[in-house]
């Protein structure tokens, strides 16, 4: 296929996210701000003083990092869920659907637009918590580099969430009963060291674990988990998602009949 | 060339419904060409897979030579659609539906802006541009559908019901604007329930019922099966009973009106003469139904019956 009408359309797709994130910026940007700031002033300041240290740092820096990564992994999945799955129940997914267009450029389009609004809420979380804390990054190729492949990853699962989602209800049972629970289990407000053993093996099998970690290890120079195990799983599980993705749109799944 | 060509098309949904029963269909370049059928027959299932909204179950469909099976991105290119229900985002402007459209088409923006810009002034909406969609009218709302599927200028338009709901003006500003774009040179396949749409606008006609084509034929051709026509007669003079001429069929309506059944061997010269020779004269006549209308529905029956069903 032409590389131009991939290109034009690829774009098309991005301004189109974009433009929808910014109209409504009242609804993607300022809530997750006021959520996280409660977030600093609660958990940071208020009992963070009580806690003391964790993992050598105060327990509002140590924190920075698990809330930036939260603030990401749910707007990343947040945005494409609702509007890849708007498009589906208002139909206008069908302008797409007969257009010329690979399924993998409307994955690209779409994941862009969520990886575009999980690093917007993502860097006004950081600045919001510079009001609180002072950061100094250990390592800029790692926090970058790890925060991009989050977002990535959890478009990539919004995605999926949207593709077979049939009800609005759908869409909000992944993010309530499972993505909710893994982010607060994933070691964003504490150190799994600080758990016994056989719950620390338990958060093993949570991919947010790694996520939050790896993240963590960039800004601060700590983690709970190898940074190796953490990218290996982090790229590992885009892939397969990548993939699942890629299948499900080519197939059709909730989209075609 | 072929704009389409369709060939054994099956298609069974999973709720075990036969949709499509091997249709057999050729639409050639620059016609105009009136698909037709009862709800449910399975003119929406035939264009869902020509748009490739729908998986077919078994057959080929080749648009301008391009399978749309093999080479999706390719036969889509050619193709326009204008849907039966609204499926644009409601709360975008049209401005920006139009842009977007044109966009997954590999348009560049400053060329999709001409186009946008042309479209929407064609189709009346160029005041209403920035405005939100969701506050058109619904005979607005179907001609920014109309206005979408040109801005990528397919060479293949597929207008599924595109008239559905709207006043009899703006109805005719539309086919007029269709019947331009087809004298461009571009494909127009049309569904309707407006018979007399068909009748006037297209060149070919396929009727499709029970998933099968029970017609495929040229609209002049289809139009000379009508044996029988029937006209409604208003006459100056009052009639208590109808008068009987040799080989015609004639009822009262009420003392001034005639209801006649006009063999197509009998010519209306024939009518006028054996009325005035009565001394009753014609003040006006018109057709009781469409003729296209007479004779789909004569084919749906005969097939509905055949089929062991009555007609829908």
């Amino acid at each position: 296929m032409n590389a131009r009408v991939i290109w034009v359309g690829y774009k098309t797709l991005v301004i189109k996210e974009v433009t929808r994130i910014l109209r409504i910026w009242s609804q993607t940007i300022i809530p997750p701000a006021i959520t996280m700031t409660l977030y600093f002033v609660i958990f940071g300041n208020l009992i963070g003083r009580r806690i003391g240290d964790m993992g050598g740092f105060d327990y509002m820096q140590f924190i920075v990092p698990g809330l930036v990564t939260m603030s990401v992994i749910t707007n990343s999945y947040g945005n494409i869920v609702s509007s890849f799955f708007g498009a589906k129940f208002g139909k206008y997914i069908e302008e797409l659907l007969i257009s010329p267009l690979p399924s993998w450029v409307i994955m690209a389009g779409y994941v862009t637009g969520a990886v575009v609004r999980g690093l917007m809420v993502g860097a006004v979380v950081t600045l919001i918590a510079l009001f609180f804390t002072k950061l100094e990054v250990h390592s800029w190729p790692v926090t970058l580099s790890v925060i991009l492949l989050t977002a990535i990853l959890f478009a990539l699962a919004g995605l999926i969430n949207a593709i077979f989602a049939q009800k609005f209800d759908d869409i909000a049972i992944v993010p309530t009963f499972v993505l909710t629970p893994l982010t607060y289990l994933g070691g964003v407000f504490y150190s799994i060291s600080l758990l016994p053993e056989f719950w620390q093996r338990v958060s093993a099998f949570n991919p947010i674990l790694y996520v939050v970690n790896a993240f963590r290890w960039g800004v601060l120079g700590v983690s709970d988990v190898p940074l190796t195990h953490a990218y290996g799983i982090i790229i590992l599980a885009v892939a397969v998602l990548g993939a699942a993705c890629l299948y499900l749109l080519h197939r059709g799944t909730g989209l075609r009949t | 060339m072929d704009a389409l060509s369709i060939n054994q098309l099956r298609k069974t949904y999973a709720n075990g419904v036969e949709a499509l029963k091997g249709i057999s269909l050729r639409v050639e370049e620059g016609d105009f060409f009136a698909l037709l059928g009862p709800n449910g027959a399975g003119k929406s299932t035939l264009i869902g897979i020509v748009s490739s909204l729908v998986n077919a179950t078994g057959g080929e469909v080749k648009v301008f030579g391009t399978s749309v099976q093999a080479d999706r991105s390719r036969a889509m290119s050619h193709i326009g659609l204008v849907p039966q229900e609204i499926n644009f985002n409601q709360f975008e402007r049209p401005w920006d539906i139009l842009l977007n459209q044109a966009g997954y088409y590999g348009i560049p923006r400053k060329l999709a802006r001409q186009r946008a810009e042309r479209y929407l002034k064609q189709l009346d909406l160029w005041d209403k541009r920035d405005t939100s969609s969701r506050t058109l009218s619904g005979g607005m709302k179907r001609r920014l559908m109309i206005a979408r599927a040109m801005v990528h200028e397919p060479r293949l338009l597929i207008l599924d019901e595109p008239t559905a709901g709207v006043d009899i003006e703006i109805r005719r500003s539309m086919w007029e604007f269709i019947q331009q774009i087809n004298d461009a040179g571009t494909t127009v396949i049309l569904t309707t329930h407006y018979l007399e749409e068909a009748e006037q606008l297209c060149r070919h006609i396929a009727i499709i019922d029970h998933g099968e084509i029970i017609e495929n034929t040229t609209m002049k051709s289809l139009l000379s099966k009508l044996d029988v026509e029937t006209f409604v007669l208003d006459l100056r003079e009052s009639v208590f009973e109808p008068p009987q001429i040799d080989g015609m069929q004639i009822a009262q309506r009420d003392e001034n009106t005639l209801e006649v059944s006009l063999p197509k061997q009998k010519s209306l010269n024939a009518l006028f003469g054996a009325l005035d020779s009565r001394g009753l004269h014609v003040l006006s006549m018109r057709n009781k139904a469409n003729r296209l209308e007479e004779l789909f529905l004569r084919l749906v029956d005969k097939n509905a019956q055949q089929n062991g069903g009555g007609s829908q």
